[in-house]
């Protein structure tokens, strides 16, 4: 094979590397005032991405590097929401990092690194790669969450995070290497044929896939894996926040496709039955103790663990149904993720961080429009049409109740009236209540229009969602029916 | 049509385009240009409403309008719309109501008077469309979109209790809703992917899933009426709610979950619903007598209505359930003459709540010397609560229980008795309210109606004495829909 064929496919994250490197270059030679031309150029440098990702897309599934690396349908629609999803992220968080002084350059290149590993997560074929691309995301994340040296809680977050995220890696590498050991591969589809050609240790297999499983928990946050989530959620800035908890959730959907179904498709029965266990355990705990929290950036934090809970409930039910419907899940999920946390950061100010309950009270009174922003994320997180969230919440169910565990499907669905419960409070704080502060809320023009955008977004597409859906459902079809 | 555009679409559209509209006028310093605009809105809403009337072929039972489009071709999603004899109705009655509520907040409401009057826009569009929907998802889509305005009206605009008692509004209808969207979802694979109700209709479905089937919406259908035992919500969120929020809650929102059994639960699982028939007669008539009982022995005059909403909805379901044309017209007949007469009695609540700020019947006496002209008006809705010959109310519960006795006579007998505690109750209250001395300075500073007011009670007067003297135009039109229901309920849908 020829250098440039090996290549094409990677031409996106070529590209970034070499942004990344030119712009932590550039950025040393501006002022303190110039970083907004590094933050121009980070956009630049999205912008170029999703044009070669468009560009270089192929029909068909294209491998390079000796078939750890491979381009297919699913990776170019991930990553284009990956980019779109970093825009918003540097777009909303641009003003909040200004009051603080953390609108640096470390910010935005470790953002690109970050970005770059989930690119890599998303194309990989490999064990290798799936962990290269991991550590890359992780350890960039690491270094945001610390990025506030001097707070203390951010620290916190930063170590605790490590320790865990470092365990949970740990717990990966070990059951790949039992894997190794079982099969003699570390290729996805040649492990996948190791595997149903029958393997000499099944219990090394079986122990292999319990350290995967728990490894992937850890990193999707589900329980009885999420201890760190809360944590990490409340003490980063919350700028590192949103983007822990958005657009990495893309980059997990794909790391968990590429492990579970396309390296361990003949082991399905095992793994889903571990899934339904961790889905159950997080709609249950994560919609019970996001009621008793009373900061935002917690009781998201449970709301995420709720989420992956139920999109794994499409994993369960498998089909190109079940994992159209978790990736629609993931992408969904990260829209209405960067809107509610965008709202956080529009309404703090310098010293002033707008990330309890309390914070929202009376947004109605001081401002209108965003109170309905809010209110249609906040109904399209609790799953109520006509906005988007109820559409991933429907294709879920659909999947389950399909491949006949509509007992499942009754679970889930009694735990999201759990859930209701406490995205309606914030409705009722913003509508019902008298404010706290009347302190202005003053919105640059670039952050407003986004959240309208995003606000409105998540309606439009509650009421067109099929587009998006076919999306999904076709990409998973070209991407797992040809090999 | 309507210049070109199909009629329902424009039924449910408008009011929406015009609550945006009147959203968009923004704070209160433009409330009469926003009262103005609702006011339009409303009443072209209830304009194009009339076509449905006037084009309607009372000969036919199949859906008529229909609109069919796709909407999301992968799960083979349309938006279908249509109507036959027993949503139609019930379209014009919302549509109608709408107007009334627009005209009965029109000074009471001051603060964020274009919230209020949108959030009442956007509902009628979406009531209308829950009436109309075809398709099962599209139904789903608005039944659910129902609860977030109406969650806000409550709970913006209510009384000192609003917070509980919208939540548990909102959560409570959401239990419902969720279990019986798994159903059909359920159905939706059955059926081999199609979510048309119509199609539902005709799908085999084994009896233990016709009874699971029947349970989950049993949830969702018999919350929203709502039966005896998941009734709790409904005089919190009366109590609770502005005058305008409990008419529509009265007027509509229960009979939405009538509705529901008509369209879905009974034609979808007739087995079930024949297996079950049991105990939703039962269920019924506790609501009739028990809850009767309760509503005699309220302080509180809106509860006191809404109770009486309770039993008189028992009526509904038991018609509904005992399977014949007496009972099933007299179901229907019951659910618009209860719309406007609950909806009475709440506006006349309304008005003497916005001058006394008391809902307590101990706070008034000797109304009449002081409002003589409302003394009359409501006079003739207590009446007509009580089910009194010559008004609405008695051409339903008269059928009901024609068609219960002839089921079985002790169904009927204890019905009737409704006949009895309803006149207790109401009447009782306007004794204590209107009749007697003036009993305190509150009273004796009332003033009388306003044009305005008198306006809307005498629309309602019309209304309640025209169905009571001459039905036949409505039960006309459910004619052929209601025995095509009978029908299509006796044959077994069991899979041979």
């Amino acid at each position: 094979m020829n250098l440039m064929a090996n290549l094409i496919p990677a031409a996106a994250e070529i590209f970034l590397l070499v942004m990344v490197c030119i712009i932590l270059i550039a950025d040393l030679m501006l002022s303190k005032s110039g970083k907004i031309v590094t933050y121009m150029l980070v956009q630049l440098t999205l912008l170029g991405c999703s044009l070669i990702t468009v560009g270089t897309h192929q029909n068909g599934v294209f491998y390079a590097f000796h078939n750890m690396y491979v381009d297919d349908l699913m990776s170019d629609v991930l990553k284009m929401l990956s980019y779109l999803g970093m825009s918003m992220v540097l777009v909303y968080s641009r003003q909040y990092l200004m009051v603080r002084g953390l609108f640096t350059g470390e910010f935005m290149v470790l953002a690109l690194f970050a970005l770059l590993g989930m690119n890599v997560m998303i194309s990989a074929n490999h064990f290798l790669t799936l962990y290269m691309g991991l550590e890359l995301l992780s350890l960039s994340m690491y270094a945001m969450v610390a990025l506030q040296r001097d707070s203390a809680i951010a620290t916190e977050a930063a170590m605790k995070y490590f320790v865990l995220g470092a365990l949970a890696s740990g717990l990966l590498l070990y059951g790949m290497s039992m894997l190794y050991g079982a099969t003699g591969t570390l290729e996805l589809a040649a492990m996948s044929d190791a595997i149903s050609n029958g393997v000499q240790n099944k219990s090394l297999l079986a122990f292999g896939l319990v350290f995967i499983v728990s490894g992937l928990s850890f990193k999707l946050g589900v329980v009885p894996f999420h201890m760190w989530v809360p944590d990490v959620y409340h003490g980063a800035p919350t700028a590192v926040t949103m983007l822990i908890g958005s657009v990495p959730k893309l980059a997990a959907f794909a790391f968990v496709m590429r492990i579970l179904v396309e390296g361990l498709q003949p082991l399905v029965q095992d793994w889903s039955g571990m899934l339904i266990v961790l889905a159950i355990a997080s709609m249950a705990l994560g919609n019970l103790s996001a009621i008793a929290q009373t900061n935002l950036k917690r009781m998201f934090a449970y709301s995420t663990i709720t989420h992956m809970g139920f999109l794994l409930l499409g994993l369960i039910s498998g089909g190109i149904e079940g994992y159209g419907a978790s990736m629609f899940y993931a992408v969904v999920y990260m829209l209405m993720s960067l809107g509610a946390f965008g709202m956080i950061m529009l309404l703090s100010r310098a010293g002033f961080e707008a990330d309890t309950l309390n914070d929202f009270k009376g947004l109605n009174h001081r401002s209108p429009w965003l109170a309905f922003m809010m209110m249609l994320l906040m109904l399209s997180m609790a799953g109520i049409p006509p906005t988007v969230g109820f559409y991933a919440k429907f294709t879920v169910l659909n999947s389950i109740i399909q491949t006949g565990h509509t007992w499942l499907a009754i679970v889930a669905v009694l735990f999201s009236l759990i859930g209701a419960f406490y995205y309606l409070r914030i409705i009722k704080l913003m509508y019902f209540d008298a404010p706290e502060s009347h302190a202005p809320i003053s919105v640059s023009s670039d952050t407003g229009l986004l959240i309208s955008i995003n606000g409105l977004g998540v309606l439009f597409l509650g009421l067109m969602p099929g587009a998006l859906m076919s999306v999904c459902a076709v990409s998973i079809q070209q991407s797992l029916l040809l090999h | 049509m309507i210049f070109g555009l199909p009629v329902i679409s424009v039924t449910i559209w408008l009011p929406i385009l015009f609550g945006i509209l009147v959203l968009a006028t923004g704070d209160d310093k433009n409330a009469p240009l926003a009262r103005m605009l609702a006011l339009v809105g409303s009443v072209l809403g209830f304009l194009v409403t009339l076509p449905l009337y006037s084009g309607f072929d009372i000969s036919t039972s199949s859906m008529q309008f229909v609109e069919n489009h796709d909407w999301i071709t992968r799960f083979n999603i349309h938006y279908n719309l249509g109507v036959d004899g027993i949503s139609m109705l019930f379209i014009m009655l919302n549509s109608f109501f709408t107007v009334i509520v627009v005209l009965a907040g029109w000074k009471v409401i001051e603060k964020r008077v274009a919230q209020y009057m949108a959030a009442f826009l956007v509902m009628s569009g979406i009531v209308n469309g829950v009436f109309a929907a075809l398709d099962a998802i599209l139904f789903y889509v608005f039944w659910e979109a129902m609860l977030i305005p109406m969650f806000i009206i409550i709970g913006v605009w209510g009384g000192p209790n609003r917070i509980y008692a919208t939540m548990k509004f909102f959560l409570y209808t959401l239990l419902g809703s969720l279990l019986m969207l798994v159903a059909l979802i359920y159905l939706y694979n059955l059926s081999g992917g199609s979510f048309d109700i119509l199609v539902f209709h005709q799908v085999a479905i084994p009896m233990s899933a016709q009874i699971l089937i029947f349970i989950a919406f049993f949830f969702a259908f018999a919350v929203k009426v709502p039966m005896f035992p998941v009734h709790t919500w409904l005089p919190d969120a009366h109590v609770e709610a502005p005058t305008g929020g409990s008419v529509v809650l009265a007027a509509l929102m229960l009979k939405v979950g009538a509705y529901g059994f008509l369209r879905f639960s009974m034609p979808i699982t007739p087995d079930a619903s024949h297996k079950l028939a049991g105990v939703m007669i039962a269920l019924s008539l506790i609501a009739i007598v028990y809850i009767g009982l309760v509503a005699l022995m309220q302080s509180d005059m809106k509860k006191l209505v809404a109770y009486s909403s309770i039993s008189h909805m028992g009526f509904v379901t038991l018609g509904l359930f005992i399977f014949n044309a007496y009972g099933m017209e007299g179901a229907l007949l019951q659910m618009l003459s209860h719309g406007f007469v609950a909806g009475a009695l709440f506006l006349c609540i309304g008005v003497l709540y916005d001058r006394m700020h008391s809902r307590q019947i101990a706070d008034y006496g000797g109304v009449v010397n002081k409002m003589p002209v409302f003394a009359a008006f409501f006079m003739l809705f207590a009446m007509a609560n009580s089910g009194l010959p010559g008004t609405s109310a008695f051409v339903g519960e008269f059928m009901v229980i024609m068609g219960a006795i002839k089921v079985n006579f002790w169904y009927a007998f204890a019905a009737s008795t409704t006949l009895i505690f309803g006149a207790a109750y109401t009447l009782w209250m306007y004794k204590r309210v209107i009749f007697g001395a003036v009993t305190n300075h509150h009273v004796a500073e009332l003033t009388d109606l306003n044009a305005r007011e008198v306006l809307i009670m005498s629309i309602l007067a019309i209304c309640v004495l025209g169905m009571g003297v001459y039905p036949l135009p409505f039960s006309d039109i459910l004619h052929a829909s209601v025995n095509d229901l009978l029908v299509h309920v006796a044959h077994s849908k069991l899979p041979i």
